[in-house]
């Protein structure tokens, strides 16, 4: 019979790895904060996904120190020599292997259908439903009487219903700091709620590849306590103010005779276009081009020139104007505050 | 006591009555007419691993762009092109095809056969996959690669949104693979269940044959779910149908269930023949056998049927009822108690045995750390508010990724350390063997591990590049300094492998005492692979003396030897019972002629010339033609003429 010798290299070691990839593991994961982590909650929802996450992890943490302490046992007891054909061993396997992973999973099942239970409502009568149309590659956000782009706005500390439809392909509509993610799918209606504890800005991003700018597609979900909210709907529903500045009402003409109208809305204008993003109160917004860029009049001189270089492969085709319509253009979106 | 000397006597004067039936040519020729397993098991290896090397390298593009907040290494265009050939490489042309080289090569070893059953059908299979792999992998060359993510979710990659031909790339090339992926499962199916070797009864079937065939019924029943999804794409893109597309009424959400039907099974059929290799592995270096065996056996199976229960897990954001979630939840949990069922077998038997660490189960050892990382991030995407959470972030791409290097690239790994001096009658060294264990175990951790941090982090997947502001920079850079470690580590396998080619120590026939029938071969085997049928007398016929000793005993039976022709023996699909001899074809020109029948039209699709299709398309009838003429028949009625006339003939 074949005679195996002991080979006793590579001692040690394994188990000093383990313990480093843990010690990893937990440094990485308690300092989990950023303007999009699903670890840094801003309301009931996803704080309670996080919850059920340091959960998971800790069972997993448990399951998956079992299966190296018994590697590493092994490896350190080894003993090589001939080959015993015995078999056994086969309790331990139903019990370690069918007994005690069942009554874990069937833990994990009672949790699972309680957290989602209590994901399925609202913790407050949504106040108002908001809809979110998924465009290549920006988000349409339509209140009851005006519509923006790429910024939803939410009072703190009530539940805002959110409608899902797509204008084209499928996207997902996630803001990981208060909710789980649901896409977007054409000829179907999915909805969602938001509900901020705190005020401040969460951005969130589309989650389903969507083609060319999947990458360069987020948004900002800024909750604002009641009466700033109330202030911006306010200001929202008006159309555009007429500009007085010289240089601002020739951007305006510019505006309306370039082919801008073709494309986008400034209502009070003749712009009608529905292609692109409402402009009406784009001075107010804070990014450009669904989260790209900052919304300055440096950047907003390059994205109307050639938003190509900025955001590679979206729809708004180079707008060669002469500088002087440029700076019009630009000096007259900046007051559509 | 049998001693090697005795066997090989035997297999002496046993080889000059095989020899002349067996020869197959060599050179050129020989290269395109073989019906050999085991060259045809080399050559899948070989090109599966040529597709590894491609999307690797794809990989480190896409590791490169992403090192930094908005860099410009490579356009999103090209990005995208690059993870969708990336998945779609590494899932269909890299692991399945790896692993029927694993299975081609070993399964007649280990059931004692002598070769597939359908051995041309086998080579048929071999070039069809080449074909398809040259479609995927060259157009990336011609900047035409597939664009639309490997699950090309529709109405993304309907033509109105993704113009041009990558996409049409992607249907056809997986249509084609997939007439070459059923044949290869139902030549693995039919052969193990006709060609075992005497003895060998349903309980003592080696783990990775079990595996084999359990991936094989589950790509029998997975593939025409895909292919038909590929069918209606493909229509849809170019011939104006309406399949998917939302505006017509057609419905998006349809293809996910199409492609998840196949997609969630298709997670099985690349793992369970890489478990298959290390249930291989454990007991030769645990010197003993594996616990549990009936257990490993019932959880391959069941693994099997369970894994078509929890596509939806796969949707769970897509707004499908609640009640429908957790049916799907409830299933997706179920499925991982086989896993656990086979990973404790392992440890059990590495525990009670006397364990020796060399080199394949160094990779084997490596496999259970990271694997069981996998599964258990697994069983977080089966509770629904997680998934919903986490799905399509960074997250999952960890998950995967340890689910799919770690519990199939590192088997494959162990499994290729293990076997190749059976597979070139070469030993790779143990030396660089470990390093480049612990380098790859290194780079794959500190590439794939920061993953699940950017997915909390709120990093969905797919996207060429990230605002600097998000703070994923950091761990960004982190892993790209792991894959380029990750690098360095698979190559100097590579540079193992060409080195032991060229120079390495020469194989033993058993150089680690495993304890299944491919070990009773010699190193490399033989055209014939057992000059004596063996007789099987247990689940370990090399630890066992009766099974060893039948094949020096029986050198003078001719119902064992088979040496009147190009013959194996068929026996009963149960137990083993031998039935009667049967003839085996000789090498042919023919599955090349076919399988280019298939493969000129698909390109000419592709290009646009549907004339050239037409015509070219001739070849395959033409080809099956000369295929099934009647001198196939002949060789049978001649075949059945010499087995009547000989004295101790089979049928007797």
């Amino acid at each position: 019979m074949h005679r195996f010798p002991s080979s006793r290299t590579s001692r040690g070691g394994r188990g000093g790895r383990a313990g480093a990839l843990l010690l990893l593991a937990v440094t990485a994961l308690t300092s989990c904060s950023g303007p999009q982590s699903a670890l840094d909650s801003g309301g009931p929802s996803a704080r309670r996904l996080a919850t059920l996450w340091w959960a998971l992890f800790a069972v997993s943490a448990v399951v998956w120190l079992v299966v190296v302490l018994c590697v590493v046992w092994a490896v350190v007891r080894r003993r090589g020599g001939e080959v015993e054909p015995r078999s056994g061993g086969t309790r331990t396997v139903v019990v370690a292997g069918i007994v005690v992973p069942t009554l874990v999973l069937v833990g994990t099942f009672v949790g699972t259908v309680s957290v989602m239970r209590a994901e399925a409502e609202p913790p407050t009568e949504p106040a108002l439903t908001v809809e979110v149309i998924g465009h290549l590659w920006w988000w349409e956000v339509r209140y009851p009487d005006f519509v923006t782009a790429n910024e939803l706005h939410i009072p703190v500390g009530r539940s805002v219903q959110v409608e899902l439809r797509t204008a084209d392909v499928i996207h997902s509509f996630w803001v990981p700091s208060l909710t789980s993610k649901v896409d977007l799918i054409p000829n179907q209606d999915n909805e969602l709620w938001l509900h901020a504890d705190e005020a401040g800005e969460y951005r969130g991003q589309c989650a389903e590849f969507c083609g060319a700018q999947h990458a360069g597609m987020s948004f900002l979900v800024i909750a604002e306590p009641a009466d700033e909210f109330d202030d911006w709907l306010a200001d929202q529903a008006r159309p555009a103010e007429t500009p007085t500045d010289p240089l601002a009402v020739r951007g305006r003409e510019v505006m309306e005779s370039q082919s801008c109208a073709a494309c986008h809305t400034v209502r009070g204008t003749d712009a009608d276009g529905d292609i692109g993003p409402d402009l009406t109160h784009f001075g107010s917004r804070r990014t450009l081009g669904a989260g790209v860029a900052p919304n300055e009049p440096g950047w907003l001189g390059g994205w109307i020139s050639n938003s190509q270089t900025i955001k590679p492969g979206n729809l708004m085709p180079p707008q060669p104007l002469d500088p002087v319509d440029l700076n019009a253009l630009i000096a007259y979106l900046e007051t559509l505050e | 006591m049998t001693t090697v000397e005795e066997r090989r006597a035997a297999d002496e004067a046993v080889e000059e009555r095989l020899a002349p039936a067996w020869e197959e040519s060599g050179g050129i020729r020989g290269w395109f007419t073989t019906v050999d397993h085991k060259k045809i098991g080399r050559r899948y290896m070989v090109t599966a691993a040529f597709f590894f090397v491609a999307a690797g390298l794809e990989a480190m593009v896409m590791r490169t762009q992403l090192a930094g907040a908005r860099l410009d290494v490579v356009s999103p265009e090209l990005y995208n092109q690059l993870f969708t050939l990336h998945g779609t490489t590494m899932i269909f042309f890299f692991s399945t095809p790896m692993l029927f080289g694993f299975g081609n090569y070993l399964m007649p070893l280990m059931i004692g056969a002598r070769d597939m059953a359908f051995p041309r059908l086998n080579a048929f299979g071999y070039w069809v996959f080449a074909a398809a792999g040259l479609l995927m992998t060259g157009s990336l060359l011609f900047g035409a690669a597939p664009n639309g993510g490997w699950f090309a979710y529709v109405p993304l990659n309907e033509e109105q949104y993704l113009p041009g031909v990558g996409m049409d790339v992607y249907c056809l090339g997986l249509l084609l693979l997939g007439i070459s992926t059923t044949g290869g499962a139902i030549n693995f199916i039919v052969t193990a269940l006709t060609m075992r070797a005497p003895g060998m009864s349903l309980n003592r079937v080696p783990l990775f044959v079990w595996a084999v065939v359990v991936q094989s019924f589950m790509i029998v029943f997975a593939l025409p779910p895909l292919n038909v999804a590929n069918l209606f794409l493909f229509l849809d893109r170019r011939y104006g149908f309406h399949f998917f597309d939302p505006s017509e009424g057609g419905d998006p959400i349809l293809w996910q269930h199409l492609f998840w039907l196949f997609g969630h099974p298709d997670v099985y059929i690349i793992v369970l023949p890489a478990l298959g290799i290390v249930s291989a592995i454990v007991p030769t270096f645990s010197r003993r056998p594996l616990a549990a065996y009936p257990l490993v056996v019932l959880a391959t199976v069941t693994t099997g049927v369970i894994s078509f229960g929890v596509w939806v897990h796969h949707m769970f954001a897509t707004g499908l009822p609640q009640l429908s979630l957790s049916f799907f939840s409830a299933a997706s949990l179920i499925v991982t108690v086989p896993s656990g069922i086979q990973v404790f077998s392992w440890l059990i038997t590495i525990m009670l045995g006397r364990l020796v660490v060399r080199t394949p189960m160094l990779w084997v050892l490596g496999f259970l750390v990271v694997f069981v990382a996998g599964g258990v991030t697994g069983v977080m995407f089966a509770v629904v508010p997680f998934d919903q959470q986490t799905t399509d972030s960074y997250f999952v791409v960890a998950h995967f990724h340890y689910v799919l290097f770690g519990g199939a690239v590192f088997p494959i790994i162990a499994g290729i350390y293990y076997w190749f001096g059976k597979f070139t009658g070469r030993m790779l060294s143990e030396r660089l063997g470990r390093w480049s264990f612990w380098v790859v175990f290194a780079g794959f951790n500190v590439t794939f591990f920061p993953m699940h941090v950017l997915g909390l982090l709120g990093m969905p997947r797919r996207v060429y590049t990230y605002e600097p502001e998000l703070g994923w920079a950091g761990w960004n850079l982190v892993e790209t300094i792991g894959a380029y470690v990750l690098l360095v580590g698979l190559s100097l396998i590579l540079y193992d492998i060409v080195r032991a080619l060229r120079r390495g120590p020469a194989a033993p026939d058993n150089p680690w005492g495993g304890e299944t029938l491919e070990w009773a071969t010699t190193s490399p085997p033989k055209e014939y692979n057992f000059p004596v049928v063996p007789t099987v007398h247990s689940l370990h016929p090399m630890w066992d003396e009766k099974s060893l000793a039948s094949m020096a005993r029986d050198r003078d039976d001719d119902e064992r030897t088979l040496t009147d022709g190009k013959q194996a023996l068929r026996t009963s699909d149960l137990d083993g019972v031998p039935e009667h001899p049967v003839a085996l074809p000789r090498e042919s020109v023919l599955p090349l002629v076919v399988a280019l029948g298939l493969a000129a039209p698909t390109f000419a699709l592709v290009l646009g010339a549907p004339l050239v299709a037409a015509v070219s398309a001739l070849l395959l009838p033409a080809g099956l033609f000369v295929w099934h003429w009647p001198r196939a028949a002949r060789q049978e009625a001649e075949a059945a003429r010499s087995r009547d006339a000989a004295p101790a003939g089979a049928d007797a």
